[in-house]
């Protein structure tokens, strides 16, 4: 092998050597993501395992957004609104 | 929907802990982690003025623009929450916040391998919603419920309000030009008896010293 034919081999090998090592890497992003929430609206009563309607408040629709939103104002309004109910 | 947010009263909170009490029996926070905490001022001075303090759920997070796995979320109602299973226990977001509201459990329910812990504004993780594993690591999701966080809703003076970011404004600015100062606050002629309150003070009309 002659003098010009070596270096390229030698850098062929070099480069190689890179490219194999960046495979050898595990990847450390976050391949799934976070995981996000399921909206309060939905209630807890989707699936099993979950504490069902056994605490949630009686005023609103699992599933209803409006009715969820309406009964959180209610909710503000009738608890921590002293002025609705004395003056 | 506006955002969630919090507000807490300085002229009402008369440092009771209530708040601090109601958010660790909902969500069984291990002994040394406060998501809640009772901060005064001027403590022991006449005049000193006490706060309640957690996670504010900010609009622009530092937490979440520091977090270098970026664990943290926004839901639709503004609540800021993160994932434990992102979360590398690092500390940084605990650097970033003005509020002192991450906090580092070494053991216990919330505490595996040093996680990160904060107020959820009582809206849990992204485990299901009512779920055994959201409740083991973030708590009662009482938002799923059609319920207000625990601290606010436990709160005797409702100097701490939390909801809707609209309606917790309305109620705080109705009661601030209802309030007024000194005999004219609310109770104070029913608890002293105020000529300004239009009742008789002690030792007039009869009325016993």
């Amino acid at each position: 092998m002659t003098g010009p034919h070596k270096t390229l081999a030698a850098c062929a090998a070099v480069v190689s050597l890179a490219l194999l090592g960046a495979c050898g890497e595990k990847p450390q992003t976050n391949a799934q993501g976070v995981k996000h929430d399921t909206a309060p609206w939905q209630g807890t009563a989707s699936a099993d395992g979950q504490t069902g309607k056994a605490f949630s408040a009686s005023g609103w629709q699992p599933g209803d957004k409006a009715s969820w939103e309406a009964e959180l104002k209610t909710r503000t309004q009738n608890g921590q609104n002293e002025y609705n109910r004395i003056r | 929907m506006a955002r969630m947010k919090f507000v807490c009263d300085a002229e009402r909170c008369i440092e009771c802990n209530g708040c601090v009490t109601a958010c660790k029996n909902e969500h069984e926070v291990p002994w040394g982690v406060n998501r809640r905490r009772v901060v005064t001022l001027n403590d022991g001075v006449p005049g000193e003025k006490s706060i309640s303090v957690a996670c504010m759920h900010c609009s622009d997070a530092p937490c979440m623009a520091v977090c270098p796995v970026q664990c943290f979320y926004r839901t639709e109602e503004g609540v800021v929450l993160h994932d434990k299973d992102v979360c590398i226990g690092c500390g940084y977001c605990s650097y970033a916040c003005p509020f002192g509201a991450p906090q580092f459990p070494t053991q216990g329910t919330f505490g595996a391998r040093g996680k990160m812990d904060k107020c959820t504004f009582c809206a849990g993780g992204p485990e299901a919603s009512g779920s055994a594993a959201e409740f083991e690591k973030y708590g009662r999701n009482r938002l799923a419920e059609g319920k207000l966080p625990a601290c606010a809703e436990m709160c005797s003076t409702k100097a701490l309000l939390a909801g809707d970011g609209d309606v917790v404004a309305d109620i705080f600015r109705t009661r601030v030009l209802h309030r007024g100062k000194g005999a004219e606050v609310w109770g104070w002629g029913t608890a002293y008896g105020s000529q300004q309150a239009g009742q008789p003070q002690a030792g007039e009309n009869g009325v016993k010293r």
